[in-house]
This record gives structure tokens, sequence and C-alpha cells, in this order.
């Protein structure tokens, strides 16, 4: 029999970075305290109307030309309504006939095996962003039998980007996240941290027999994490290929993963299928974006948004960074990938780059093998680092000088480590580390030493 | 000075002479709201801002800094409308001890220019009803029911019991700014019109009631019936003031995305003496089904005094008229089920006791602070946006607004500058007779002819006309090309010259106005 074929889509929220929220001008923050960014209209008090952010738009048509889309000169606002504590209007305001942004593409690269020597790149088709409000969040508290509504989200910006199921594994659905989630905080238009909820990501898996249509599909929910939801991915996958060879059936669920137990379990919050009673937002006119090409001259250049002034002003992209790196220091496309994959890495051996003689080829080992796997023992991001790119700097160039060897700034760096403010020069006197350059005073310890140990020089040499 | 008088003409001199005080004029008013409380058209009366806002005019006036024509000019603003620190409660029970936390955008300008806010007045639960009678402060009384025009002309009857329950409703939705507005309380007054609410209460309580080009006038701070529709209505005494009005509040707001990005310059109503350039329209569906033969005959004598003086008159024809009422409803009820969702008295307004589920709580809610007409538009506006049904209702009644809105276009283009329409089937019904049909049976008959101008945006305006045989006011209604109301409005004050329509009697008013009466001519209507 043949084996399963598992696909994977997603739907992705990232809340936009701006000042204010996308349709008021209260401000967004994360961890202020509750209902403190609240305006008349995030708290539907009757009368109040949506004003459209400008910084929002920018930042879908960013996210939309960095992903490849066809960014939609005009689209539309709609009202979703379903009734729940934290949405005040009853209905959400989002874009669902004509989305911002359509048809665009993510590239990926996935490593083949475990020791990160060889990648493999994929793509994943983008089928639309849309511009949203975020919700506000409740907190039940089953012991007073009352639930805590606190607004501060309420009216947030977000953009939904939605990934074809063209993914096939917990970890195709990491890669291509993770890479979303560079590409964001490159462009700036989302801080993208899932632990703040920046990010937040929902999977839709199904599986089929090859040749066979698409399988009944769920879609998995809470999943707070890149490492879960590779996790949570993979035993869904696992879970409805049983079921099936089990003969049962998979139903069109929505499930949550539970991170402690590792596995997914149905959400009772949805009952039957939900009718969203779709309508026109009537208080927003059509959002009309222009390019070079379109753009009326006498039009203020203040109430318009310009599709390429902002394709021209893209910062590069973390794959165009990747292939600049490999380019201008002969490093490897997987160290390269491992450079931005670390937030501030890839500055940090840059730094060193320039301060040291020693070739940058080089350099990456210490970096990547030395500096991250201390960063990594101790769970620290690079800006927390001890062992600033000076001192790593000067170390590397004590060997590059063949004052000391690579072993003893192995040990150097452990000490460094602890960060007592000692310069490398300092701690190679202390631990007497010197390589020794006079030729005499060599043959004489190796001499001493074959002197003391007779046995072994006998069966050395040959006889 | 009368309470009678024109703000541009009469009252805004007299106040920069000295002749009256603001604080003169604001207490006059406050007492005539008090003596003629029996019509109901206050909900709520903010006697001591009011005093306070006219003293602060006076002072104004004092240093010969006045702030505009309406410093110092009481007006009435719609229950609808919010304004902050005052009760804002739509007739409903659902909002009943509300107080918003800020002021409307037309409400702030009002105050921005000195106008002296009386207070909040009447209408139907949520403006929806051609009657004012279905809010849960009760229904507002038409000041003509005790006019002596009124009194003289109704069949004596042998009780006094009955004399009291003779009285006629004001039509709706914006009935008591109507009614307030008629009976000289105030000056100027706000309502709203979605499907006619401004103009019909206009016409049955003899006054001008003006539905500006939908974009026009910022909709910030008016709690919404129909949102593609709505727009905040002007009711005054006569044109001149109606453009006074507009001029103080139109313009773009940017809290609202649908007001219109132009410059709007405020006009003053040149004196029209020359209509032979004018083409006036009488669209021969208007002769509508109920059509009172009253009414059209007056309609017919209007025709003819804008014929005789000059002006060509013809017959048009916008074909989907009939369509209107169906398409309205759909349109209208779903933008109701959508607008009303956010009454769950979670934030804000009636919260009801049940506590077992979120879901009860909502649901009990809901049934509190509705009332059946309410709650009857939310569920066909909820059926007509299920997904099945979406296509069949709302998507269709989306496409046969647009050919409605082509019909107008069509006319417009065809040379034709205004058209000439009866504002309503007859004059104001009886309160008892009116509720023997429903609020929805009601709406459709009575909007049949205002509704068409709320579905194109375009401007339309009610000039009070003639008595009909009853003694009651019968208005004609002007509907004009889009954003082109100094057109409208100017074709408008010709017509009121013409027709000098009768200054009601009232006991009360006489007794609260010192000044000389104004003896107008009856319209030769009549």
């Amino acid at each position: 029999l043949a084996p399963w074929v598992p696909v994977v889509g997603l739907e992705i929220h990232a809340q936009i970075s701006s000042n204010s929220k996308l349709f008021s001008g209260s401000q967004v923050q994360f961890a202020a305290p509750p209902n403190s960014l609240v305006s008349f209209f995030d708290a539907s008090l009757p009368g109040t109307l949506p004003v459209l952010n400008r910084r929002c738009v920018e930042a879908a048509v960013m996210t939309g030309l960095a992903l490849n889309c066809s960014i939609n000169k005009k689209s539309l606002f709609d009202r979703k309504h379903y009734f729940y504590a934290d949405l005040p209007a009853g209905y959400q305001i989002t874009q669902q006939r004509v989305p911002i942004a359509v048809n665009g593409s993510l590239s990926y690269s996935l490593c083949i095996d475990s020791k990160m020597s060889q990648m493999v790149t994929k793509t994943v088709r983008i089928k639309q962003i849309q511009l949203e409000q975020d919700s506000g969040k409740s907190l039940h508290d089953d012991t007073r039998s009352q639930t805590l509504v606190d607004l501060n989200r309420a009216g947030v910006g977000l953009m939904e980007v939605v990934m074809e199921p063209d993914m096939c594994c917990g970890e195709e659905a990491a890669a291509a996240v993770r890479e979303l989630q560079l590409i964001l905080q490159t462009l700036g238009s989302s801080q993208a941290v899932m632990a703040e909820g920046q990010l937040r990501v929902d999977a839709n898996v199904s599986v089929h027999r090859p040749g066979e249509p698409y399988g009944v599909r769920t879609e998995v929910k809470n999943i707070n994490s890149i490492r879960f939801l590779a996790k949570a991915v993979d035993y869904e996958i696992q879970r409805q290929i049983e079921e099936l060879e089990n003969g049962g059936t998979i139903l069109n669920e929505t499930r949550a993963f539970d991170s402690k137990l590792g596995c997914t379990v149905p959400m009772r919050d949805k009952e039957g299928k939900q009718d969203y009673r779709f309508m026109p937002e009537p208080n927003l006119p059509p959002l009309i974006l222009y390019d070079a090409k379109s753009l009326p001259a006498n039009m203020n250049h203040q109430q318009v948004i310009n599709i390429d002034w902002i394709h021209e002003r893209l910062p590069d992209l973390p794959s165009v960074k990747r292939e600049k790196l490999v380019e201008q220091y002969g490093i490897l496309p997987e160290h390269s990938f491992t450079l931005l994959n670390e937030d501030g890495l890839a500055e940090f051996y840059e730094s060193v780059v320039k301060q040291t003689q020693m070739k940058p080829k080089k350099v990456i080992g210490w970096i990547l093998n030395d500096l991250l796997s201390y960063l990594k023992q101790y769970s620290l991001t690079v800006k927390q680092s001890p062992v600033s790119s000076f001192l790593l700097a000067d170390l590397l160039n004590l060997v590059e000088k063949k004052e000391i060897s690579s072993s003893a700034a192995k040990r150097v760096l452990a000490e460094l480590w602890k960060g007592e403010g000692k310069t490398p020069l300092e701690i190679v006197k202390e631990q007497k580390l010197e390589l020794l350059q006079d030729q005499k005073e060599l043959e004489q310890i190796c001499q001493a030493v074959i002197d003391g140990q007779e046995k072994e020089v006998i069966m050395i040499v040959p006889g | 000075a009368a309470l009678k008088d024109g703000l541009r003409s009469q009252t805004s001199a007299a106040l920069k002479e000295g002749r009256v005080t603001p604080t003169e004029l604001c207490q006059r008013c406050l007492a005539l709201i008090k003596s003629t409380k029996f019509l109901n058209a206050y909900i709520t009366v903010a006697e001591e801002s009011a005093l306070k806002q006219a003293e602060e005019s006076e002072e104004r006036y004092k240093r010969g800094q006045p702030l505009g024509i309406l410093d110092g000019i009481p007006v009435a603003v719609k229950d609808n409308f919010n304004t902050a620190g005052i009760e804002t409660t739509c007739a409903s029970n659902m909002l009943k001890g509300y107080i918003s936390p800020y002021n409307a955008t037309v409400v702030q300008k009002l105050l921005d220019q000195g106008a002296v806010l009386l207070g909040k007045t009447n209408l139907d639960e949520f403006a929806m009803g051609s009657g004012s009678t279905d809010g849960v402060f009760g229904p507002v009384r038409n000041p003509w029911s005790y006019s002596r025009q009124y009194k003289e002309k109704s069949v004596p009857k042998s009780h006094s019991k009955d004399k009291e329950l003779n009285w006629v409703i004001t039509g709706g939705s914006s009935g008591g700014s109507a009614a307030a507005v008629s009976s000289f309380t105030c000056f100027a007054a706000l309502g709203s019109d979605t499907g006619g609410s401004t103009r019909n209460p206009a016409a049955h309580c003899g006054v001008v009631g003006l539905k500006p080009t939908y974009g026009l006038i910022s909709r910030h701070g008016l709690i919404p019936l129909v949102n593609s529709m709505d727009v905040p209505g002007i009711l005054t005494r006569c044109v001149d003031d109606a453009a006074v009005l507009l001029g103080s509040l139109a313009g773009h707001d940017p809290k609202d995305s649908t007001t219109v990005q132009d410059n709007f310059k405020p006009f003053e109503l040149p004196n029209l003496t020359d209509v032979s350039k004018l083409s006036i329209g009488i669209p021969k569906e208007y002769h509508a089904p109920g059509l009172s033969s009253e009414i059209l005959a007056l309609w017919s004598k209007a025709a003819d005094l804008f014929k005789n003086a000059g002006a060509k008159v013809v017959e048009v024809s916008l074909p989907h008229t009939r369509y209107s009422i169906v398409c309205y409803h759909v349109l209208c009820t779903a933008e109701v089920a959508s607008n009303m969702a956010r009454f769950d008295g979670l934030e804000y307004g009636h919260r009801s006791d049940r506590k077992e589920s979120t879901e009860s709580m909502y649901a009990a809610t809901r049934r509190e602070g509705f009332n059946d007409v309410v709650r009857g538009r939310i569920l066909s506006g909820n059926y007509f946006l299920l997904k099945q049904n979406y296509e069949k209702y709302f998507v269709k009644a989306q496409k046969v607004r647009r050919l409605i809105a082509n019909d107008f276009v069509k006319v417009f283009r065809s040379g034709v500058d205004i058209l000439l329409t009866p504002t309503t089937l007859s004059d104001a019904a009886p309160y008892l007779e009116f509720i023997q049909e429903d609020n929805r049976t009601r709406s459709a008959q009575d909007d049949i002819l205002t509704q068409a101008a709320n579905m194109t945006g375009l401007p339309a305006i009610n000039v009070p006309t003639a008595l009909s045989e009853r003694g009651l006011p019968v208005g004609l209604q002007f509907i004009g090309r889009s954003f082109q109301e100094k057109q409208l409005l100017t074709v408008a004050k010709w017509f009121e010259k013409q027709v000098q329509f009768p200054v009601i009697q009232l006991e009360e008013v006489k007794r609260h106005d010192n000044g000389v009466f104004q003896h107008q001519k009856s319209a030769s209507f009549s």
C-alpha cells in the first residue's frame, strides 16, 4: 500500500508594527495595564467610525512586495460577524472579498541532514495577504465564574498571510514560518515575536493516498512557538494516518495543540459551522493604491500610497543578504543561513571580520562552532554575549599571528566567557599559553619528554 | 424679538443690536418647552448647561465678538446624536442612562459656533419608524393638533375625552425635532434622515426639512441606522435658516471617511426672481398608490405655479421607483442587523441580570433592551446576510439600488434641474388610527416618496406648502443634483415665498411671545 501524502497549509497572523491601531488612534503596546489603550472606537461606542491607518497599509504593501505578490490597486473592507466578549462591535473588519495582495511565493531553505552540511530550497505559494483587526483578550476566571476582558489589543492591525498547502511536514512548516518571520523583521512591518503574540500560526493538515483527492483537513490552533509548530503538525499527521489506517474518519474540526502533552485535542468552542454573515464595511471607501503610472499629477502625495515608491525603498531581504555574505566572505550557504537565523549574529560576524586579520573563511568557524555553541549552552542572545566582537577579534589576531595555538585560544575563550573583564593577552600570560617560537627551547623540551619516557620510545622507534 | 423670526434676517440682528439677549431667548424657549410638555418632543432638557452657554454667548455679544450667526441661538438635537455629558438614549431601553463621553461632529460644530443646546428630542426607537410613536418615552404629539387651524376644522365631539385623543402624529422618525421647531421651542433642530426621517415629520409639522447630499455632513457621532444611507437632517422654520445651518455643518471630517474631501463654501441664498431658465421634472411614478387627492391637487398646482412663472415643467420617468421599497428593506435590515451587534451589554448600555453564560446574558440583554421593531429588523437582516441568501437578497438589492440611482442620473442628464414631488401620501394621521397598522407596514407606506433620495444619496428638501382640509400642514419635496444644495435651496426659497405657508396659531406660544405677530398672508393654496 502506497504511503500517505501529508498536506500542510498555514494561516499566519502577523501584528503590524505601528504606533497606532488599524482604524483608530489608540496606541499599540505590549503588556500595558488592562484597558489603558482603548479608544472610543475600539470600545465600539455607538456612533464611532473607522479611519484607516496609512502606516498599516504601507506595512501590508511592503510585505506583499517582499513575498512577490500582486498588489491589488483596489481592495475592499468587509465585516465578519460573530458574538464574543473580546469583539466589542460584534464584528471584525477584515478583507474577505478583495484583499490587498494576492498570488505570491516564499522560498525557504531546509537542511537535508542533521549536520547542516547540505541545504535544499523549497517554495510555498502565498494565496493572499489581508488587513484585519485583532481582537481583545479574554481571560476565563473559573473560580469566580467570570470572564475578564482586556481590549488593549482590540483593533490592532494584523496582516493575515495565507500559505497554500504546499508543505508536507512539520519541518517545512517551521522553516517557512521562520523565513517569513525574518522577512517581516527585516522589513520592520512586524516584530513577529511569537512569544508576544505578534505572530500566530494556525496549521491546516490533511493526508491522502497518492493520486487520490485531498483528505478532510483539520485546523490546529494554539501553537506558541516555531518548535511547537513542527511538533503539532507532525503529531497531527501521525494521528490522522493512524485514525485512517484503523478504519476511522477524520472530522473537519478545529483542534488545539497541547504543548505539555505534545498532542492535539478537539476544541469544544466551535460547535457547528459558523455563518459569519459577511457584509461590505459601509464606512470605509475602497482602498485605492497607485503606482508611478497611475498616480494623478495633481494628487497630494501625503494622501496617497505609491506602490513603486515603496518597492524602491525595500531593504535587502534575508535571501539577498545570505547571498551577499557568501559572495563577500567566501563562506558556505549553510553558514550564511545560520548567521541570519540568529538575531544579531551576522552583524557580529561582520564586525569581527573587520577587526581581525584572520580570513573570513576561518573566522566563520569560530563564530558558528565556538561562540554560537556557548550562547546556546547558556541560552543567551548575541546581544547578551559577554564576549564582544572586539574581544573575539583580539583573540583571533593572537592565533593569526601564531602567538597561541588554536586549542589554546579555545581555552582563552572559555575564560573570556566568564566576563571578568580580562583581555585575551592577559589570560594567555596568566595561563602561560604562549606558543614557543624559540627552536632551541623546543628541542630541549622535546628531548626532556623523550628522556622521561624510555619504554614508549623503544616501542615507537622501529625495530 | 418674536420666537418666530428667521435667524439670518431678524433674530441674529436682534441679538447683535442687543434688542434681545441670548439669556432671554434661552429662558423663553425653556419656559415654552415646559408649557408644551404634553407634546413629548423632548427626552432630555439640558436646562443648566443651556443657560450657561447662553450666558457665555451674552458675554461675547457684550464684547462685540459674537462667533457668528448661530451664537446664542437655541437649538435642539435628535436623541441619536452623541452629546458629551448629556444622556443619549435613541429612545431605547438599551441606552437609557447612557452618557456619551464625546460630541458628534455636528453637535461640536454647533457648540463651537455658540449655539445653545436646549436638549435632546424624541424619536422612534433607534430611528426606526415613520411616526415617532415607537420609542420607550412614548409618542410625540404634533403641535398642529393643538393649533387653532386644526381645532376649527375638526368635527366637534361631545366628549372632552375624545378631544384629548384626537391628536395627530408628527411623522418620523425625527418627530421630536420637527415638533420642537414647529412649536417655537427652538430655532433649529438636528434630525437624521435614512428613508425620509427628516422630511416626513417636517411635512407633517409644517417646517422645512433638509436632507443634504450623502457625504456632505459628517456622521461621526450619529448613532447609525443604515451607514450607507444615513445623513444628519436639518429642521428649520424657513429655507434661509436651513442654508445657515448647512453652512455651519457641512465639510470634510477626517473622523468620517465617507465625507467628501472637497472644500465646502457656505453660501447665502439669492432672491430668485426669474425661473425661466429652470427645468422642473415631475416624476410620474410618484403618483403613488394611496396618494390623497388633496396632495395630488396641491402637487399639480405647484407645477402650474412654476409653469406660469416661466419655468419649463416636464413629466419624467423614474421607472424603478416601484422596486425601491423592497430594495430599501433588504439593505436597511442587513445594515441594522450589523450595526446593532455591538449592543451586547458588555461595554455600555443595558445589561441583563442573567449570569448563567455569556450567551444567555447577550440574549436577555438584547431582548430586554430592544423593542419589537428593532428586533424584527435584526432578524430579517441576519436572514438576508446568511451565506446561502447573500447573493439572492443583498447583492441583488445593491444592483437594484444602482438601477434606481441611474434613473435619477438619466433624468438630470436630460436637462432637468430639480424634481418636484409630494413628501407624504396624506396629512398627519390621528395617533389612534396610525397605530392600527404595525411599524413595518407604516414605514413601507410612508417611505415610498422619500427613500429614493437616501438610496441615491441625492439632496432633498420638504417645503411646507399649504394646509389640508383638516387644517394640517402639507409639504412638497424638491430633489436636487448631488452636492447642488445651493441650487436646490434657491428654488425651495422661491417656492416658499410664493406659497406663504401660514404661521401656526398656538395658544402656548402666544402667551410666551411678547413680540408682534407676524401676520402672514394665508397661503393661496388652501
